[in-house]
């Protein structure tokens, strides 16, 4: 469904950021892509609807090559690749309402987005994805007024809306506690199920990582150092992948979890 | 070096002694210029004048009480044309000002190279040139007048305006452009979700703020011809009627409090 290939991105000051990339994510399927800070991962996923031009390489979406596409093409194909951010990154001085319906903004005109005109079948969605995520009763709030963890279920319905194929989904829990993290993830991973998307999650957490994905891929300097199943993430992996350290302690952590949810 | 080893004792200094004796150098510079410069105006001041000055003051103040209450019948009209000077010059120099801000902010600009240094020229130009100067201009051009009273504000303001309104769009969070730009947003539809909302309290800000300004400012503008309540205090110094100046200043010091008072509101309102 996403397939990159050899996706370079050399930054102006001649950072490396990615290294002649190749990766391929079929339909459905959640990735975590996990490594040390400055590996790229942020990189990665811009590069995919490019609000990060990449210097070089392909990205295609289903069969549509993404890197060559016109301003208003590449618009169309946003769409189709729902994005949710670290900092919740939510219009902060609009509704929730309105955070949600911007989802719609690439299949509505301007002069209806502008006077806040949605069409109805819009609004009706908006108002059965709060009720998803539990958010109902705020569609009337600020954003600015919610919390953590209720500002980014608001950016999941916002990303949600868009009717994507594929999340891309940037550090979403990096700003949250422990225990909204975990619902956050859970939520993700279920919407995903539920509507049959395709993701990449970018995460710092390792053991939450393998709590939920099916997949983890781990980047280091802009490069592919693992690609496998969370169980395969033994402590020589993660050396690997962030550098020397005790990882026994990281990964008991996730199996004790995974031991508590199957009871 | 701040930090010294003395007898096996770190010292720690703010100066090493070289940059301690340089400042003191630079403070006696500073201090000799204005002995200098204060020797040169007090040549240049012919004191008796300013000897004088309390007895002058003295006799200005028992000439200007009490202010000639009668004259405030014919002062609603210039003070309610000062009062729409301001305000109307206001809302045309925001309508001007705000795209010239856009195209001035590093952020937005369509073009960095053109655009840009040629929006930067109008914020330069126009806020250079005070608007008692502007009216002077514009009363050559359009004729004495209202009318031009209101031009000369809104010119003066369109580069004030402008100038505060770019620094905002400059300082908005990118990461909210970025997340309606993901959802396929066009340019358009990006500037009125993502940075419209973002900007919408400094904007308010920035146009009561210079209202208030404005309201002060036009109150001077009748003194070369501009309309307003300045043409009054003009021809009231003219004839030497201090009683009326002294009623005219009490109106204008009214109109300002209540201008700041409705500012102040306003900025709390939308905050």
């Amino acid at each position: 469904m996403l397939r990159l290939e050899n996706l370079v991105k050399t930054y102006k000051t001649g950072d490396q950021a990615l290294k002649s990339l190749k990766l391929e994510v079929p339909e459905g399927q959640v990735v975590a892509l996990i490594g040390p800070s400055g590996a790229g991962k942020s990189t990665l996923i811009r590069c995919i609807n490019r609000l990060v031009e990449p210097t070089s390489g392909k990205v295609y979406l289903d069969d549509v090559e993404l890197t060559g596409l016109s301003a208003a093409a590449l618009r169309r194909e946003r769409r189709r690749m729902g994005m949710i951010f670290q900092e919740y990154a939510l219009v902060e001085r609009l509704t929730v309402m309105e955070n949600v319906l911007s989802g719609r903004l690439g299949y509505v005109g301007f002069w209806r987005s502008f006077l806040r005109r949605f069409p109805q079948t819009d609004v009706d969605e908006a108002f059965r994805l709060l009720d998803r995520v539990g958010l109902a009763h705020m569609a009337d709030k600020r954003a600015d007024e919610l919390s953590g963890g209720q500002r980014q279920r608001v950016g999941i319905c916002r990303a949600l809306i868009q009717n994507p194929a594929l999340l891309l989904v940037d550090e979403p829990t990096a700003s949250l506690d422990p225990k909204t993290s975990r619902q956050i993830m859970r939520l993700i991973c279920e919407l995903c199920k539920e509507r049959g998307l395709a993701a990449i999650i970018n995460i710092h957490d390792v053991a939450l990582a393998q709590m939920f994905v099916q997949r983890v891929i781990g980047l280091r300097f802009g490069a592919i150092e693992f690609d496998g199943s969370p169980e395969g993430l033994s402590p020589d992996v993660l050396t690997t992948i962030y550098g020397e350290e005790d990882w026994e302690a990281t990964i008991e952590e996730a199996d004790e979890e995974e031991v508590e949810a199957a009871e | 070096m701040p930090v010294q080893e003395l007898k096996g004792q770190k010292n720690w200094q703010r100066r090493t002694s070289r940059e301690s004796l340089s400042h003191w150098v630079l403070w006696l510079i500073g201090v000799a210029i204005f002995a200098y410069c204060w020797q040169q105006i007090s040549d240049a001041t012919t004191w008796f004048f300013v000897w004088d000055a309390p007895r002058i003051a003295d006799d200005i103040w028992n000439r200007a009480t009490p202010p000639r209450w009668s004259y405030f019948s014919q002062l609603g009209k210039p003070i309610w044309d000062t009062l729409n000077i301001a305000t109307l010059g206001t809302i045309i120099s925001l309508i001007i000002a705000v795209p010239v801000a856009f195209l001035a902010a590093r952020n937005t600009t369509p073009s960095q190279y053109i655009i840009r240094p040629i929006a930067l020229l109008i914020i330069v130009s126009t806020r250079s040139i005070n608007s008692l100067i502007w009216a002077l201009l514009l009363i050559a051009i359009i004729g004495p007048g209202v009318f031009a009273g209101v031009i000369a504000i809104a010119i003066r303001s369109v580069g004030f305006c402008a100038k505060l309104l770019y620094e905002a769009i400059e300082e908005i969070d990118t990461s909210q452009v970025e997340a309606i730009t993901a959802t396929g947003a066009s340019r358009w539809q990006v500037m009125a979700y993502g940075i419209v909302p973002q900007i919408l309290p400094a904007l308010a800000g920035i146009a009561v703020f210079r209202w208030d300004i404005n309201i002060r400012e036009s109150t001077v503008l009748g003194l070369v011809g501009a309309g307003g309540i300045g043409l009054q205090l003009s021809s009231s110094l003219n004839v030497l009627a201090w009683p009326q100046v002294s009623l005219i200043l009490l109106v204008i010091l009214l109109a300002v409090v209540i201008s700041e008072w409705v500012s102040a509101k306003v900025r709390g309102a939308i905050i």
